[in-house]
């Protein structure tokens, strides 16, 4: 067997003493030079933080944030910036990326808060993310919007059950969405048996599909069938086969895109001909691209539609498409609005103290935004607002009905 | 060439200085968590090397140790003693974390006695894989949506006290009777057997210790980014431990407090040059993705240095501060 | 039974990519006693050759010279990763070359990841007919995939058992130092060696791209480890272990799947990849190596 590791002969010792010397001046160099990038010449601006996925599992997600952001920081600058007490100031971008790691989340939001000194943070937008993200917003006392984070567990303090004082969000959460849902699936679609298949692993999915469980039960339906994969699977021939022996009247994939992509095409291989029912994870139109005529008929819930968008959304819509080419998701949209909410916030607050901010933020009582009317009650972070169910048909998205909360 | 009281003396201005900087708050609190989070990798990295580098195995479930701890020390934090906030108790959370990692890592040597090389490095793997899947079964834990509520309690003077805790104990070990052992399986286990060296024995130490340090250094993450889930602890974050040993160097504390600074501030520092602060616009690549060139640099960085040092940054040497006396005298005499 | 059946089917099609895969890895393992980590990332590679061949190619070509161009292209890739990172390395530390690997694997899936960071979709190269027997659905993809997968592993097996290549092949497992006195070229044939690995991981990319039409940059990692699970389980090194343990991990998978909740998939696979080793410490069909002192 050939050896594994070190030819014999080696000894520990201090063979290169000038490479030592070198390497204790290296390792002080990098500390230094750590320590040292801490200082910035501040201008006069607003610094806000943007912690988002720009790499790992999900890099759609945090492309379509940055896009959001930087369409909203270039349009408010451009007139000149927010009103601030007396004048007028032009917000400062301040861009990191979280790799889709809880671990790089919370870095990322060390950084942007205690070194970058922003004076609120956007972000993170997976709740696998933005949960560690909001622990070390909240215990810096730095406001914190996540755009799209959907879980109850981003806002709440689970040791003590209360809310966060310091977390907000700009999306609905994942037990009204597990609502609207179920409910939708029982009344519109009438159907008494659902399957579930969703990515265990996973954060936000794996909330969605147990909070869907228990209101479908609750509300006089069966769960035929509940299954789980792990990130990564590119194989659910099982897990379907499975599902395709419980017969049921509709499937509920609360899962990324394209996850979603592989099970309807392994689902209809297998023939399976039940309509398929989607989380708002849905919603880029990358799934149609990577789904095709697989996942449509499919429904989803959703946090806006183009269709019935208002004037805002209308803008929005146009200005992103002029500038990017491509169709807003909700995920942009979702960045769009909690940019909107942190100006009105810090028009509202006339400083930039990050308690005044807050304190302006929890007190929003109408913000029309891209995703329609939200306020906040004051005592939670969750806004008040409404959700959409959209159909994909014929490669688009279709407008079906309103939830209002 | 070296004073052999100067290194207690300066742990003991090092440790101080740190409870300074935590007490005045000298650092903001990136510089403060950056530096954590190297004494981790420090901690990590080290115990590992005692595995991969000093014994010569190749072992990739440093990760499931560390996710041991991670969740041991998290449960006495949370779920066990939710209303005690005192040191005493977050050291001896970490214990237990590290215990618990040293009663599995047990286990594991007692199935390394009759494999090695590639079907060891597997038996690892599976182990890491099995505990991925068990915590994500177990409810109690939060199962795959992870724990949470676990109170910030990993401070700098803490993981300083860690870190030197550790280095001195592999140090100690490797420089025993034991540790002689351990490296002689990395030369030649049969010629070692052979000789009358207690391979057994020397194993269980290996992996008990090095996954006690693991259990150790997942205890400190575990409440420095006060959330944990299965997913943190999969073979990605084992991959990123071994690119630090190979790195920094495999045989060397050196190396490895080396591996782990150069890996962490050169990741945290890519981070911030590709996307830096309002550099709006000016960073478009075309259609390609902002910043994801950047996760090539650091793979290429490990080939490179791979192919013109193969055994890394420090391999097989050492800080004269981290040898004994006597070996430095041999040293010395043999030049 | 038709569920079982089903069942069977699917394992059958997941065993035969996983086989295939499962080869790449044992055949550089055989010969050079290294773990090409950076072959999962080839098979990666493999899918989205296929695309950019199929994208970019002005007209429609048939199945089978795509396949061929998709298996040359990745054979090259490996034959290259071999020279300029491998070679260097072949008397250094062994652990040392398996980092380069993993770096290796690191890069090219960071540069995929970093040209193409969405999931792309995979073409459909032909019309897809569906079957159903008896409440049992086979598609023509899938008997396709399984037909390919086995016709190339007979003729690898052939190749290594039947030619003077695979002799020199097996000779050089055997023996490094000897061999180039016999008067082989041992480069070369490393070379051969990792350039037919690399193609047949390519090939198996691209069936599994067009089996789970969804291909991004991080689609080989996963699968690659499993991969090489199964070679180790049926003995890293032998190429018909390869092919078993690729069948029987895929069987373990589908079956823990169908008959138990699905999240005890993983726990199940890897406690039963341990009880072999731990009673088959070399797998289930290598043996022993001979060790000197």
């Amino acid at each position: 067997m050939v050896k594994c590791g070190l030819p014999s002969g080696t000894e520990c010792g201090i063979s290169d003493a000038y490479l030592m010397k070198y390497l204790h001046l290296i390792l002080v160099g990098l500390t230094v030079a750590m320590l040292g990038g801490c200082g910035e010449a501040a201008k006069p601006s607003i610094k806000i933080g943007l912690n988002t996925e720009l790499t790992g599992e999900m890099p759609a997600v945090g492309a379509s944030s940055k896009n959001a952001a930087e369409l909203y920081v270039s349009q408010v600058n451009a007139e000149g910036g927010v009103q601030v007490g007396d004048k007028k100031l032009p917000i400062t971008l301040d861009v990191g990326d979280n790799g889709a790691k809880a671990e790089q989340a919370a870095a990322v939001a060390q950084r942007l808060i205690s070194q970058d000194n922003v004076v609120a943070m956007v972000g993170p937008d997976a709740s696998a993310c933005a949960i560690p993200a909001s622990e070390i917003a909240q215990s810096l006392k730095c406001p914190m919007i996540s755009p799209w984070s959907t879980n109850p567990k981003t806002t709440i303090d689970t040791t003590t059950g209360k809310p966060k004082p310091e977390v907000f969000r700009a999306c609905f959460t994942d037990t009204f969405q597990a609502q609207v849902l179920a409910k939708f699936a029982l009344n519109n679609l009438h159907a008494k048996r659902a399957a579930v298949l969703y990515d265990v692993a996973s954060e936000a999915p794996n909330g969605q599909a147990n909070l869907f469980k228990k209101t479908f039960e609750e509300n006089g339906g069966t769960i035929a069938d509940f299954e789980t994969y792990t990130t990564g699977d590119r194989d659910f021939s099982a897990q379907l086969t499975k599902i395709r022996a419980s017969n049921p009247d509709i499937i509920f994939l609360p899962a990324y895109y394209n996850d979603v992509a592989l099970i309807a095409k392994q689902a209809r291989q297998l023939g399976i001909k039940t309509a398929f029912l989607g989380s708002d994870a849905w919603s880029t139109p990358e799934i149609i691209t990577l789904g095709g005529s697989d996942v449509d008929g499919s429904y989803f819930c959703n946090h806006y539609s183009t269709q019935i968008a208002t004037p805002v959304a209308k803008k929005f819509v146009t200005d992103y498409r002029t500038k990017y080419g491509q169709d807003p998701d909700d995920v942009a949209a979702l960045t769009y609005d909690s940019f909107g909410l942190l100006a009105q916030a810090i028009k509202d607050a006339g400083s930039l103290d990050r308690g005044a901010v807050r304190d302006a933020l929890s007190k929003i009582q109408k913000y029309d935004g891209v995703t329609g009317v939200m306020q906040f009650n004051g005592v939670s972070g969750d806004p008040v607002k409404s959700a959409v169910i959209l159909q994909i048909k014929d490669g688009k998205f279709v407008w079906v009905a309103n939830a209002a909360p | 060439m070296t004073c052999r009281w100067a290194l207690p003396v300066l742990v003991v201005i090092g440790f101080i200085f740190t409870v300074i900087i935590e007490k005045y708050q000298l650092f903001n609190g990136y510089t403060v968590f950056v530096l954590v989070t190297i004494g981790i990798n420090i901690i990590l990295c080290a115990s590992l090397n005692l595995v991969n580098g000093y014994m010569g195995e190749f072992s990739v479930g440093h990760a499931g140790f560390m996710g041991l701890g991670a969740y041991a020390a998290s449960i006495l934090t949370v779920k066990i003693f939710p209303n005690v906030d005192t040191p005493v108790l977050f050291f001896c959370a970490v214990i237990a974390g590290g215990l618990v990692a040293a009663f599995i890592g047990f286990l594991l040597a007692i199935l390394s006695f009759k494999t090695r090389g590639d079907y060891l490095a597997i038996i690892t793997l599976a182990f890491l894989m099995i505990v991925k899947s068990s915590l994500e079964n177990i409810h109690y834990v939060g199962g795959p949506r992870g724990l949470l509520g676990i109170h910030h309690l990993t401070t700098l003077p803490w993981t300083f006290f860690w870190v030197v805790v550790t280095l001195w104990v592999i140090r100690n070990l490797i420089y025993s009777k034991i540790g002689r052992a351990i490296i002689a399986i990395r030369e030649d286990e049969i010629a070692a057997n052979a000789m009358g060296v207690r391979t057994r024995e020397a194993k269980i130490f290996a992996f008990a210790t090095s996954s006690f340090f693991g259990g150790i250094a997942g205890a400190l993450y575990a409440h420095q980014i006060q959330f944990i889930n299965p997913s943190s602890f999969d073979i990605l974050k084992s991959t990123e431990i071994l690119v630090m040993v190979y790195l920094g160097g495999v045989g060397s504390l050196g190396g490895s407090i080396l591996g782990a600074v150069v890996f962490t501030l050169l990741y945290r520092f890519l981070e911030q040059l590709t996307i830096g602060p309002g550099q709006l616009g000016s960073w478009h690549f075309g259609p390609w993705q902002l910043g994801t060139w950047r996760m090539v640099i650091m793979p290429l960085i490990l080939v490179l240095l791979m192919l013109f040092r193969p055994r890394g940054i420090m391999g097989l040497r050492e800080f004269a501060w981290f040898l004994p006396s006597r070996e430095l005298l041999t040293r010395r005499k043999k030049e | 039974m038709q569920y079982f059946a089903q069942q069977a089917i699917n394992a059958i099609q997941l065993g035969s990519i996983y086989a295939l895969i499962a080869l790449g890895y044992s055949m550089v393992y055989g010969v050079l006693v290294m773990i090409n980590f950076a072959h999962g990332d080839i098979f990666m590679v493999g899918a989205f050759v296929c695309l950019l061949i199929v994208s970019l190619c002005p007209v429609t070509l048939p199945f089978i010279v795509i396949l061929l161009g998709v298996m040359l292209i990745t054979a090259l890739l490996g034959a290259l990763i071999e020279r300029f990172a491998y070679r260097p390395l072949r008397n250094a530390p062994r652990v040392s070359a398996i980092i380069t690997a993993l770096g290796c694997g690191l890069v090219i899936e960071n540069t995929v990841l970093s040209i193409s960071p969405y999931a792309k979709p995979m073409p459909v190269l032909f019309k897809v007919f569906t079957y159903h027997v008896d409440g049992i659905t086979v598609t023509t993809l899938q008997l396709m995939i399984i037909g390919i997968a086995i016709f190339l592993m007979l003729g690898l097996d052939f190749l290594v058992r039947k030619t003077p290549f695979g002799m020199a092949m097996r000779a050089i497992s055997f023996d490094t130092k000897t061999v180039p006195l016999m008067g082989i070229n041992v480069n070369l044939m490393i070379a051969l060696t990792f350039a037919i690995g690399a193609g047949l991981g390519g090939a198996a990319g691209m069936l599994y791209g067009l089996a789970y039409p969804v291909i991004s940059a991080s689609m080989g990692t996963l699968v690659g480890w499993k991969a090489f699970v199964a070679a180790v389980i049926g003995g890293i090194g032998d190429i018909r272990g390869a092919v078993l343990g690729g069948f029987i991990l895929a069987a373990v998978e589908i079956m823990t799947v169908a008959f138990l909740p699905s999240t005890y998939r993983d726990l199940i696979s890897y406690s039963l990849l341990l009880v072999i080793l731990i009673f088959k410490p070399y797998g289930l069909l290598g043996s022993a190596p001979n060790q000197k002192v």
